[in-house]
């Protein structure tokens, strides 16, 4: 056994989560008050196996995580050698714990997992997939009670607490190529995500319950994440789909965020939830810069617990991380050799995308796997070119006489079992990392010799989304399917006859300022209107409620196989919102979350070759459950009409101002009487006395006290003078007091 | 002689080349429906469905066929915002917004229903103007001030007000433009004609559908009363409505003094509380009728209260912010949420203070007290639209030989001209161009507001002062 103790530089990571701290292995990293560098201390066993440590090795961590204050307010040179002694004694008591938990383990199996995999495929036009994958297992079990030894336990807790059966989050940058980057194998089903955030979560509470809980499961994502989560509480931004998004949705909801700009500091806490963060492993690859100077970024989170678990157990946790970045390979050699021939493929290697290299298995992984995916069809492509290539796809021949040349001998090749058609199925090389070390790192390069093309596979149809119409006013959103493949129809609609139908989901959520009319929506087969009734099989619409829900509309439409094109429009209204509802940038434009389109007939399964590697593999075993067809549409940007944000008072004022016009103007006409006119006229008639009785209906007219104006004003007048004066003088009296006091 | 309001300037000027009465109002009236259906059957897309002007969320057609749709899906027509309407409105026009017929235009049928409407209305109107007129006539016998009164050979002001509402361009854009008005005002017009007539069930039916399918309506309930409780006490029965158009009652009973011995009694103009009673035995009988229809036809999927909540709450809260012809959106998009209640009182509770005064000052016009009570209503409402415009100008007509005098005539038709121009332009160009701002169109709404108040105002003053003078004729006469 040896012990490890590094002093690296502390990271400068956001530190937004001051509360997440989970007493896993990776607590060994102590907080160091003193300054800016930090100990970490790594156990690794001579065999190059690793246990997780026990328990009672956990609590004295504890205990010197609890003590530690106090011991740090009493001396403050005496901490680091205090520790470095509790260190050492429990690690005398560790072998024999070891032996222990390591025998309970092969009995009982309840022991907490942890695997690192990374899936790298070129892509047909001329970029590079890698795909992380990490899966820690957290087992129902009594014995640990809260206490967790790989798992995180923010998640722990987030299931524990908000009673989270089934949750996806995903963080994306950039919009998944379909036509490129292919539509209809596990990653793109999976892990195309659309842009900004997507939440949905699954709860094991009854019905009413369901709000609550989703409210507090964002607000607690958002400080997990550093992410704006929280504003999918509001009920306006999340909906409860019944059928079109997942087959069995339970209690489930769904919000997306598309506006969310995702960037390190959402991959830093998500990075935190991995035993070695991205320290030691396979998560060392993920250089901030050159992840997010890729084409796609896509960061997510999935977890399952089995909620079925008796009360005051802990139920067992499947939580997967998984990150797809789409990558440009700039290598130097291959442009500067080959420049002029574009049509080839450029030659890449992890260190020339990602900057670095593999230096070791992150050390509490159970596997830790690079695969390495290549289109079988290239293969073919290329015994068309050399006229003479390998007929078996056994590794010796690629190595030998294909055109593409691995820099590092597989450790194990993997063939898709595809019996139906040769196109689209694909070879696994597999590299395991745990052979290699600091000083002999893992650094996979690929090499091209001969330029070689192929497609990836699509989905039955291709979805894409956008608006119609102009001016802020109204418009029509309009969904368009395009035939994949027009030439050789695709391999769900082959064996079946004529009269097949392809079934399609749409799952569309609007905001509720997009007032959809859904009784004008209008379906296009092969560019000719179309009576709903005949292709429209289910249709469910939940209409928004204006500053309360969003639209929600699930369809389920059959269109014929050989279908080239449809199209489906739905006209809206624009809303105008009140002036404190738009953002900052209010002339920016609204989004329309995508839709999400998927194909309930197809699924996309690897059938590999059944193998125990693969059995051991959660990432290969994901790609061969089954799981249908999905892809997600563009977001729509809706400009807005603002109202002029500068002019409330102005408004109010004005508008008060015409309603005190007419309430004056209307009362002063009603006012007026009629009696006195008449009189007026009955004293006309009487012309000699006209003078003196207009006098008399001026005066009475003017009110009972001023009957006699002449006389008492003269008197008053002195009076009231004195008293103003003295009046006048009892004020600047205060007033020089107060100023005098005051000053 | 003046023309009262200068909106009929037009018709009037055309119509009193032909000295036909009766069949130029036929006539007019034909025309204006052929002009009606060749405007629906335009091959261009006017879009006048769309626009701000001709329907609010209360009166769009594309909202009623959205919660017909509804319905149709089993779903509340209610569910969401769409459909603020009436249910029973949405089983009769609802069908038919569905139902297309090969080569026609769509929503023929009720384009259809709305002419209907429209020309009903009209000749409702026209009905009204009658009763009106042959009661003005006999109050002027009776004060001997009938040699006064010019008889022109032209149309009768009843038919002048059939077609100004007829040909009225408001009137006509809501009709084309599918706004469920025309069907609003035929039952106002309805209410009125019940009171003139003096039928009880008919006005009371008016009034509780109108009332039912905009609200406002609900303050006609003081005119219908006082118009058809009024007009009980004069003997001949044709003769009923006499009231409805009688000068101020000092009047009658200064004359009644000066004609000692006269048959009639003074009684004839106090306010019969029985006929009040006997009228809202009727509108209560209705209500229930009206409120059992619409509780069938909601409650599959909904409940009166939810009705109550997205018709009557949707117009008293003002929750939609689309911009139209009214000061409300504006104000209620830009007030801060924490005096939004207070102002929603003030600007509700402004239609409601002003009908004690007025029903003080003009009881004795319960007619022109309907048409001064809609004009408020329609001037002051959260969603207004041209249609209700339509309404009070049509109505105003039935007061022209009063209204004579009145100011400023020629600066409001004017004021209308140029407001129903400009409004659509700077619409256009805030909404569509981009290159406006919303204070543009806010400002022509402000207008419009202007000179609704200056012709209410200056309608309410001149008929006041029309008023004075019949008193002063009379007493003078009685002088002699």
């Amino acid at each position: 056994m040896t012990i490890q103790i590094r002093k690296g530089k502390r990271a400068t990571e956001p530190q937004c989560l001051g509360s997440q701290r989970s007493l896993n292995s990776e607590d060994l990293l102590f907080p160091n008050q003193t300054g800016d560098s930090k100990a970490a201390v790594y156990f690794q066993l001579s065999n190059g196996r690793f246990r997780p440590p026990p328990a009672h090795r956990l609590i004295a961590h504890h205990i010197v995580d609890t003590i530690a204050p106090i011991f740090f307010r009493v001396s403050r040179t005496m901490w680091l050698p205090l520790r470095l002694t509790l260190l050492l004694l429990f690690l005398l008591l560790s072998p024999r714990a070891l032996l222990r938990s390591g025998s309970a383990a092969v009995v009982s199996g309840e022991e907490e997992e942890f695997h690192e995999e990374l899936l790298l495929k070129p892509l047909p036009d001329r970029k590079v997939l890698a795909h992380f994958h990490f899966h820690s297992i957290a087992p129902p079990s009594k014995s640990n009670g809260r206490h967790h030894h790989l798992f995180p336990k923010a998640i722990s807790q987030l299931v524990q607490k908000f009673r989270v059966k089934e949750m996806e989050l995903s963080f994306t940058q950039g919009r998944w190529n379909y036509e490129r980057w292919g539509g209809f194998d596990p990653i793109s089903s999976n892990n195309a995500k659309p842009p900004g955030v997507e939440l949905w979560a699954v709860f094991d509470v009854p019905e009413d319950q369901v709000d609550a809980y989703w409210k507090n499961l964002t607000n607690s994502l958002s400080g997990l994440f550093c992410a704006s989560i929280n504003f999918l509480e509001s009920s306006t931004m999340y909906s409860a789909p019944k059928w079109s998004f997942r087959i069995t949705p339970g209690r489930l909801r769904y919000g997306t965020l598309p506006r969310e700009a995702v960037c390190t500091e959402n991959l830093t806490p998500w990075l935190k939830l991995l035993p070695c963060r991205d320290k030691a492993g396979l998560a060392a690859l993920l250089d901030r810069p050159s992840i997010y100077k890729g084409f796609y970024h896509s960061q997510r989170l999935y977890l399952t617990s089995n909620a079925s678990v008796p009360a005051e157990t802990v139920s067992g946790i499947s939580l997967e991380q998984t990150l797809t970045v789409v990558l440009q390979p700039n290598s130097p050699s291959s442009s500067s050799i080959h420049s002029g021939e574009s049509n080839f493929q450029p030659s890449w290697s992890l260190s020339s995308i990602f900057g670095r290299k593999i230096s070791g298995k992150c050390v509490l992984a159970q596997s830790s796997i690079v695969y390495l995916q290549l289109e079988k069809s290239i293969f073919s492509e290329q015994k068309d070119n050399m006229d003479n290539g390998p007929n078996s796809l056994a590794s010796e021949g690629f190595a030998g006489g294909s055109g593409f040349e691995m820099s590092l001998d597989p450790d194990i090749v993997i063939e898709e079992e595809n019996q139906s058609q040769h196109k689209g199925s694909s070879v696994l090389y597999g590299f395991w990392v745990e052979k290699y070390n600091e000083s002999q790192p893992f650094d996979l390069g690929l090499k091209w010799k001969y330029p070689v093309f192929w497609s990836s596979r699509q989905a039955p149809l291709h979805a894409s989304r956008f608006l119609m119409g102009s001016g802020n006013e109204r418009g029509a959103i309009a969904i368009l399917f395009k035939s994949a493949n027009s030439a050789d129809s695709s391999s769900g609609s082959r064996h079946v006859s004529d009269g097949c139908e392809l079934q399609v989901d749409v799952f569309q959520v609007v905001p509720w300022y997009i007032k959809v009319y859904y009784h004008s929506l209008q379906i296009f087969v092969d560019d000719e209107a179309k009576p709903i009734g005949d292709f429209v099989h289910k249709i469910q619409v939940s209409p928004s409620k204006d500053k309360t829900s969003p639209g929600m509309m699930e369809m389920l439409l059959k269109l014929p196989c050989d279908v080239r094109s449809a199209a489906l429009t739905l006209e809206f209204d624009k809303g105008f919102l009140h002036i404190d509802e738009y953002p900052p940038d209010a002339n920016q434009g609204y989004d329309i979350p995508s839709a999400v389109i998927s194909f309930p007939s197809f699924h996309s399964v690897m059938h590999l070759l059944s193998n125990d590697s693969i059995r051991k593999s959660p990432l290969l075993s994901r790609f061969q459950e089954k799981n249908r067809v999905q892809s997600y549409t563009e977001v729509l940007l809706v400009p807005l009409t603002t109202p002029d944000f500068s002019m409330p008072y102005n408004v109010i004022t004005i508008t008060c101002t015409v309603f005190a016009l007419f309430f004056g103007s209307l009362l002063n006409v009603l006012r007026r009487r009629v009696g006195e006119e008449e009189r007026y006229l009955k004293a006309g008639k009487k012309k000699g006395w006209l003078r003196v009785l207009l006098s008399r209906l001026l005066a009475k007219l003017r009110g009972k006290p001023m009957e006699e104006p002449d006389q008492p004003s003269s008197e008053s007048a002195p009076l009231i003078g004195k008293k103003l004066v003295l009046k006048v003088i009892l004020v600047a009296v205060l007033a020089v007091a107060w100023q005098f006091y005051s000053t | 002689m003046p023309t009262a309001n200068t909106e009929e300037e037009n018709s009037k000027s055309e119509l009193q080349k032909n000295h036909g009465g009766g069949g130029g109002f036929t006539r007019w009236a034909v025309v204006a429906v052929i002009f009606r259906l060749a405007l629906i059957y335009f091959p261009g897309n006017l879009n006048l469905s769309s626009r701000p002007e001709v329907s609010t969320p209360l009166t769009s057609i594309r909202r009623l066929a959205e919660g017909y749709w509804l319905k149709q899906s089993s779903m509340s027509p209610y569910a969401g915002s769409m459909y603020h309407g009436s249910p029973l409105l949405l089983s009769v026009l609802g069908p038919l917004t569905v139902k297309r017929i090969e080569g026609q235009p769509s929503h023929i049928l009720c384009s259809l229903v709305f002419v209907l409407a429209d020309l009903i209305s009209s000749i409702l109107i026209r009905a009204t103007g009658r009763k009106l007129q042959i009661a003005y006539r006999k109050s002027l016998k009776s004060l001997n001030l009938l040699n006064k009164s010019t008889d022109s050979g032209a149309l009768s002001s009843g038919d002048i007000a059939a077609l100004v509402y007829l040909w009225n361009p408001f009137t006509i854009v809501a009709c084309v433009g599918l706004s469920t008005s025309p069907v609003e005002n035929l039952f106002t017009i309805l209410t009125l004609y019940g009171a003139a007539t003096g039928l009880a069930p008919l006005a009371a039916f008016g009034w509780v559908m109108a009332t039912h399918l905009s609200l406002y309506p609900a303050i006609l309930i003081i005119p219908v009363n006082l118009s058809y409780s009024g007009s009980w006490f004069y003997p001949p029965a044709p003769l009923s409505p006499e009231y409805t158009y009688a000068p101020p009652s000092k009047l009658f009973r200064s004359k009644e003094h000066g004609k000692v011995g006269d048959g009639k009694s003074s009684q004839e103009i106090i306010f019969s509380w029985r006929r009040v009673f006997h009228l809202l035995v009727w509108t209560s009988l209705w209500s229930v009728y009206v409120l059992v229809l619409c509780s069938i036809s909601v409650k599959q999927h909904g409940s009166l209260q939810e009705m109550f909540q997205r018709t009557y709450g949707f117009i008293l809260t003002v929750e939609d912010l689309s911009p139209n012809i009214g000061v409300l959106w504006y104000f209620f998009a830009e007030v801060f949420d924490f005096f939004r209640d207070f102002f929603l009182i003030v600007f509700h509770s402004n239609i409601l203070f002003m009908i004690l005064p007025l029903a003080i000052r003009l009881k004795h016009r319960p007619c022109f007290l309907a048409f001064v009570y809609i004009a408020i209503s329609s001037m002051l409402k959260s969603y207004p639209s041209v249609g209700d415009s339509a309404l009070y100008l049509g109505l105003l007509g039935l007061f022209l030989d009063e209204l004579a005098d009145m100011q400023f005539s020629f600066f409001l038709f004017c004021g209308y001209v140029g407001v129903s121009l400009l409004s659509p332009v700077m619409h256009n160009l805030w909404i569509w161009r981009g290159t406006g701002n919303a204070n543009f169109y806010y400002a022509t709404a402000m207008a419009y507001a202007c000179f609704q108040i200056v012709l209410v105002v200056e309608s309410v003053s001149s008929m006041l002062n029309h008023d004075r003078k019949l008193t002063k004729l009379s007493t003078s006469k009685l002088q002699k």
